[in-house]
């Protein structure tokens, strides 16, 4: 019979059919962090139980971590957090990357990175974001605190099955166009909850033509149309990525060529059936900019501010009270909002071609007057690439701070913070309400559009800008 | 987990839709590494004003609130972060149920695994509550998990005066609205989730008598690859 990618990824993973219809499902690789997980842990040894394949399990430490002078954690809560992770991988026998190793960085970069993420296999980890690792024809997908003790305990979850959703981008966006504007269009045409109880699988011409991470961004937001996961077919640039050698947990040699053969598998048969479709033309969309608190509240950066009337699926008190905590005014230009922080980083976007996007914008320009630009990578790996090609040196010098590897501004966990009323062009995730820092005002963007934003004061349309 | 069969208690409604998990638990409370604690701050930046006084405007602050333990809002509750924080916060406030039209996935599981009763309605259903609690100001309602029934408990009856000439004698002057006693909701709720919740069962105890399941699919099972070693 015909199956699509979760299907295929689904059936191979079921331990056991429960008798009410759910499934016992078994999870291939467990991240885990510093803010989920001492609860779980707590849990465990409460119950006298250990972690039955600590082998499966990986940690690192990311939400809480400073980004300037990492070997000091000023806030007490913070390090208590941090050093509880440490004491509980210790006691559990899980291997840590913390701060002093090279391949700390946020768990959603690091699990690519170290080739820990293989098509046809379960992730899991306690972080909405989960989802970016769908990217690799991976079914992944978040869980709170109880789902990370019982992974913990049994390598297992029950879950109800989800159903399918294809999105197909067909046609290619044109220059200036990034995977970040695919995914914010997505969200604006289907609302934050257009996605519930789905997994999505991402398919098309514009789809296929996309880096690794460029699709890492896409499936990254998944969760923020309410999808319960997101995916792509694995292909060559699949393949490319993980052969690359520098990935310590990929299979090598033989074992990758079988690997291979098994991951050719995988892609969706032609005629497999979704529960849902939608097709979006790749080549109409244009650079995006969230204006209100969730991420569904976008427009094109050639749009204006909305009025409340005229928002479909968010009724008139929604959209007054987005804008009235945005300081927003129906009608305005896009391009005529002025920013006061500009943040690149973040799951969805501190990748190493995220960074080589940013920086060739930044090049032998400077930031406006009173602009604070913080450039924060993933990991410790993006981090010392970014050195080794010098981007850094460019950031620096059109004033930009250059930053060691967390979630940092994302969500404010650390010092990396707004304040209140300060308008931020940020390439993250969520602009909801006080994400970024009590007051705090987001507009979600590329990291393209986020450089510019960082050198014009204003948001741009980087199709006409020069 | 404590088993949940039926509970009555004050409505109290958020009239706002997507309220995602960032404004249910703000990220400051995160680094708690305890379960407790959560209560005091759950909608912390809507609900108490710069100088840490509540906010009169935030209306789950409205004194006829006090005590409430189902908590009535608009769709897609939930949304955003995994951090089940979320839903001790919303437990340790008082509320037992939340009834809205819909919730986001990962806040639904995390509620279920904590005896927190999400509750799905029709958005008609919804309005329908959200206009009983502008009416009546201590409205309560029944939960009952067993029936798959919300039932709100009207006053039994509505009664106005009105101004009378003199010269006519009707002793008390008032009109009285004979209501029906009580408006009820069937929900839908899935079999699994329903017998974990009523029974109030251990989730992870539970895929533990499986063990002997799962170590044969392990023996199988390529973590690396998949099931079948590669594949081929």
């Amino acid at each position: 019979m015909s199956q699509t990618l979760f299907e295929k990824i689904w059936t191979r993973h079921v331990v056991e059919t429960l008798p009410d219809g759910t499934a016992l499902l078994y999870i291939d690789r467990h991240l885990v962090h510093e803010v989920t997980s001492p609860q779980a842990f707590e849990g465990l040894r409460l119950a006298k139980r250990r972690v039955r394949r600590p082998e499966l399990t990986i940690a690192t430490m990311d939400h809480n971590v400073p980004t300037d002078d990492r070997t000091v954690i000023r806030d007490p809560i913070s390090k208590a957090q941090i050093d509880a992770l440490a004491a509980n991988c210790r006691e559990f026998g899980v291997t840590l990357y913390d701060l002093a190793s090279d391949r700390q960085g946020i768990v959603h970069i690091i699990g690519p990175e170290l080739g820990l993420t293989l098509p046809g296999t379960t992730i899991v980890c306690g972080d909405s974001h989960t989802s970016t690792h769908g990217a690799f024809g991976t079914l992944a997908f978040g869980i709170g605190t109880s789902e990370v003790e019982h992974v913990l305990a049994t390598q297992c979850l029950t879950q109800k099955r989800p159903k399918t959703f294809q999105i197909e981008f067909t046609g290619r966006p044109g220059p200036g166009v990034t995977a970040k504007d695919l995914i914010l269009k997505l969200i604006g045409t289907i609302g934050t909850s257009g996605g519930t109880g789905h997994v999505f699988e991402y398919a098309g011409e514009a789809v296929r033509r996309l880096s690794m991470e460029q699709r890492m961004t896409i499936c990254n937001m998944s969760i923020e149309a309410g999808a319960r996961a997101g995916m792509i077919a694995p292909d060559d640039t699949t393949f490319q990525y993980l052969a690359a050698g520098k990935r310590p947990f990929a299979p090598k040699g033989a074992a990758f060529d079988q690997a291979v053969a098994f991951w050719k598998t995988l892609p969706s048969d032609p005629d497999a059936a979704f529960d849902k479709t939608l097709t979006l033309d790749a080549a109409q969309i244009a650079p995006q900019v969230t204006w209100g608190t969730n991420p569904g509240m976008v427009v094109d950066v050639t749009g204006r501010i909305p009025v409340p009337d005229a928002v479909p699926g968010a009724s008139r008190r929604d959209v007054e009270q987005a804008l009235a905590y945005m300081g927003l005014t129906p009608g305005t230009p896009m391009t005529e909002i002025a920013v006061d922080t500009v943040f690149i980083g973040s799951c969805t976007n501190a990748r190493i071609e995220d960074l080589r996007a940013a920086a060739a914008i930044f090049k032998g320009r400077k930031t406006a007057p009173r602009v604070r630009v913080l450039v924060v990578p993933g990991s410790q790996q993006v981090r010392a690439q970014a050195e080794q090609e010098g981007l850094h040196t460019i950031f620096q010098q059109a004033g930009c701070e250059w930053r060691q590897s967390g979630c940092s501004m994302c969500l404010g966990m650390n010092p990396d913070q707004l304040k209140p009323g300060e308008r931020c062009a940020s390439t993250s995730n969520r602009n909801f309400e006080g994400r970024q820092g009590k007051g705090g005002r987001t507009h979600l963007v590329s990291p393209e559009m986020a450089a510019a934003a960082a050198i014009a004061g204003h948001f741009v349309d980087l199709r006409t800008w020069s | 987990m404590e088993p949940f069969k039926t509970h009555r208690g004050l409505v109290a409604t958020l009239d706002r839709a997507n309220v995602d998990t960032d404004q249910i638990i703000p990220k400051q409370f995160l680094k708690s590494i305890l379960k407790t604690g959560f209560g005091e701050h759950l909608f912390q930046d809507w609900r108490y004003r710069a100088d840490g006084t509540p906010d009169p405007a935030f209306e789950l602050n409205a004194p006829r609130f006090t005590g409430a333990s189902i908590l009535v809002t608009r769709k897609n509750f939930g949304c955003g972060s995994s951090r089940e924080h979320a839903v001790w916060a919303v437990q340790q406030a008082g509320f037992r149920i939340v009834i809205a039209p819909s919730f986001a996935d990962i806040f639904h599981t995390n509620s279920t695994k904590n005896g927190l009763l999400t509750v799905e309605l029709q958005e008609a259903e919804v309005e329908e509550i959200f206009q009983m609690v502008g009416r009546y100001t201590g409205l309560e309602a029944t939960v009952d998990l067993e029936h798959q029934r919300v039932t709100l408990h009207l006053p039994e009856e509505l009664s106005f005066h009105f101004e009378m000439d003199g010269t006519v004698d009707l002793e008390h002057q008032r009109v009285t609205l004979h209501l029906p006693e009580e408006l009820s909701f069937h929900f839908e709720m899935d079999g699994g989730v329903k017998e974990h919740l009523v029974l109030g069962l251990d989730a992870i105890g539970l895929t533990l008598q499986h063990d002997a399941t799962i170590t044969a699919f392990e023996r199988r099972h390529d973590p690396q690859m998949g099931p079948q070693r590669y594949g081929v």
